[in-house]
């Protein structure tokens, strides 16, 4: 190991003495400057290591390792009462749940209430960013304000508006009434219940949306609208030819999230249902698949079969990531 | 693939709205003040964001009779603080907000530690492997939790952890986000020569992170606390797997269980959730903007 270190800090006793000091004292020294060097270049050689090594440690034991496990008890049958106990079978809990009705059912339904919900979010939030990009009075308290119901859980916000969807004397039902509309039956129809429960996701959410794309808006080059009025631009063009072209990698990522979101939603269609189950509804009505794969699991013991589930629902999300990522660049390319 | 384009300032202070917006004298010939029409819609979603919390509390001081009845009440009854205490005894709400506060506690305070040191390494440190790794930590944000609870849940059961809080807070630890928003912070709040002086002064890496990096990431630190705090406090389906309703319940476990009760008293599950939102709001009252902030940094991403 060779003895100078360019690297190390300044010994303490700056630099070597003139003249020629006793030879055993240099050979401490130099030794105990080779061992500091040494160790200040494993300090940083290592140490970014160490840092981001306690993130990729716990990802790794409760993300990535749970995972794949999960695709590998879907090829098993596996009950809940014996969770060790797993006999191979192959793809036979997919083709079972392919050939549940029920299946379909929820995949349809998380499709609708995914849609439902993200849609006129995304929209509202858009908007509401548009309006708090302008110069306000209290512009803060409208942000707080918008931002309340993402500190309310789903199940506090869930409870809620079951009452306030509630047939018989549900402030909503009571509202329609009043314009001349009659009552609805927000829970056991099936259009109405959708509604009902995106109406949960879309309070929570939009607020927050909202402030994403504020954040976007903000990050905006002034003298990108100065040349566009320039050119003669009006507000709403400058929309649509400044902003939103500005804004389409948070758009993207905002679907992407939102997309995830919406393919798991199980909080608010289980606490909606008055029947106390995870059945979605007396007739699935609003049972999505995030409700079915608990109800396959927990409910009828099936740990194989939700894992199935699991994976299924892990596999549309590739698709539709693929999806977003062929019309993102179809996008770019065409502009 | 992750520049930075947030308001150039360095954010000294907890990021905040910016106060001074910049002039609009361009756009369209006038200041761009906001219309009478723009605060006509804020003012409706305003109510509508504010509403269904309002009217949880109103629902709460009535009595179920009052409650099954049109019109639905639109003012306080008298039975307030009578429905608070019985919700309290019934759901176990003492012992689920202690629950919850080291839940919540304890998994933010360590996202927010490994954050900001991987964080830091991401934004300062250059090693082999720096941007492949990056990237993995940002794929990690597109892995949703649900698929993982099987195996999570099987577990928790050879384990023999169901009903202990572990089993909440173990998984609740690591925050993809929670790198990627530290990482963006640094790059800019903290200057390479401030590092770099203290490498020369020689100080290790710890000591970097501990007299340079926490100073300097503090703001974010807590806004990035906050968040995380809101975020497992909120939690809903994993704690509802593991943990029963009366046993040893979180917050929102508990209150999910008093909905789901045979004899439903609709006042009192309104007084259930109005506790286990309170703690919540007095946050956002106190600190909204700095919370807005903070998601408002988050979210910035190019």
């Amino acid at each position: 190991m060779s003895t100078h270190d360019t690297a190390a800090p300044p010994a303490k006793e700056g630099g070597a003495a003139p003249g020629r000091p006793p030879a055993a004292p240099v050979d401490a020294e130099a030794r105990r400057r080779a061992r500091l060097s040494r160790r200040w270049q494993r300090d940083i050689r290592w140490s970014p290591y160490a840092f981001v090594s306690p993130f990729f440690l716990l990802f790794l034991a409760f993300g990535l390792f749970p995972l794949i496990y999960t695709g590998w008890a879907s090829l098993h049958q596996v009950e809940m009462t014996a969770p060790t106990d797993m006999n191979w079978v192959g793809l036979r809990n997919y083709t079972r749940i392919f050939d549940d009705d029920f299946f379909w059912n929820a995949a349809r339904n998380t499709l609708t209430i995914g849609v439902i919900s993200t849609v006129p979010q995304l929209l509202m939030a858009m908007g509401l960013a548009h309006i708090l990009n302008y110069r306000l009075r209290a512009s803060t308290f409208y942000r707080v304000a918008m931002l309340a119901p993402y500190a309310t859980s789903i199940a506090a916000a869930s409870l809620v508006f079951v009452l306030l969807f509630g047939r018989d004397y549900g402030m909503i039902n009571w509202a329609l009434d009043a314009v001349g509309v009659s009552p609805v039956d927000w829970q056991n129809d099936k259009w109405p219940s959708q509604i009902a429960v995106s109406t949960i996701i879309i309070w929570r959410w939009t607020g927050y949306n909202a402030l994403i794309y504020l954040a976007a808006m903000q990050a905006i080059p002034q003298d990108l609208y100065e040349s566009a009025a320039l050119d003669g631009a009006s507000r709403w063009q400058q929309f649509f030819h400044v902003t939103l072209p500005s804004l389409r990698p948070t758009i993207l990522f905002t679907v992407v999230v939102s997309t995830i979101g919406a393919s798991q939603v199980f909080g608010e269609p289980l606490l909606f249902d008055a029947n106390k189950g995870a059945s979605g509804g007396a007739e699935h009505q609003f049972q999505t698949l995030g409700l079915y794969l608990y109800e396959q699991g927990w409910i009828n013991q099936h740990l194989g079969r939700a894992s199935a589930i699991a994976w299924t629902m892990f596999l549309i999300l590739i698709v539709i990531g693929i999806v977003n990522y062929v019309i993102s660049r179809r996008l770019r390319a065409s502009s | 693939m992750t520049t930075t384009l947030t308001k150039p300032e360095p954010h000294d202070a907890a990021p905040t709205a910016p106060r001074v917006r910049r002039p609009r004298s361009a756009r369209a010939g006038g200041q761009m003040h906001g219309g009478p029409i723009a605060y006509v819609i804020l003012a409706v979603f305003t109510f509508g964001s504010l509403f269904p919390l309002v009217w949880t509390a109103i629902a709460a001081s009535r009595d179920n009779q009052r409650l099954a009845q049109t019109p639905p009440p639109f003012w306080f009854g008298s039975n307030l603080f009578k429905n608070l205490d019985i919700a309290w005894n019934d759901a176990n709400l003492g012992k689920a907000f202690v629950n919850t506060t080291i839940v919540a506690g304890t998994s933010a305070a360590t996202i927010v530690f490994l954050s900001t040191i991987a964080g830091f390494a991401f934004a300062k440190l250059r090693f082999r492997g720096r941007g492949a790794m990056m990237l993995i930590v940002i794929g990690t944000m597109m892995v949703p939790p649900q698929l993982s609870i099987i195996p999570l849940y099987m577990m928790v059961a050879k384990l023999e952890w169901t009903d202990q809080l572990q089993a909440v807070i173990l998984p609740s630890l690591v925050s993809a986000f929670g790198v990627f928003f530290m990482r963006q912070y640094l790059i800019q709040a903290l200057p390479d020569e401030i590092i770099e002086a203290a490498r020369v002064d020689g100080a290790s890496s710890w000591r970097v992170v501990w007299h340079v990096v926490f100073p300097a990431a503090r703001p974010a630190m807590a806004v990035l606390g906050m968040l995380m705090f809101v975020q497992t406090w909120n939690d809903f389906l994993w704690p509802f797997l593991v943990l029963s309703q009366t046993g040893n319940p979180t917050v929102q476990v508990a209150v999910a269980g008093l909905g789901r009760g045979y004899t439903p008293d609709q006042s009192l599950i309104m007084a259930g959730a109005l506790l286990g939102t309170l703690p919540l709001l007095l946050v956002f009252a106190i600190f909204g903007k700095q919370i807005v902030g903070g998601i408002m940094q988050g979210a910035v991403k190019g």
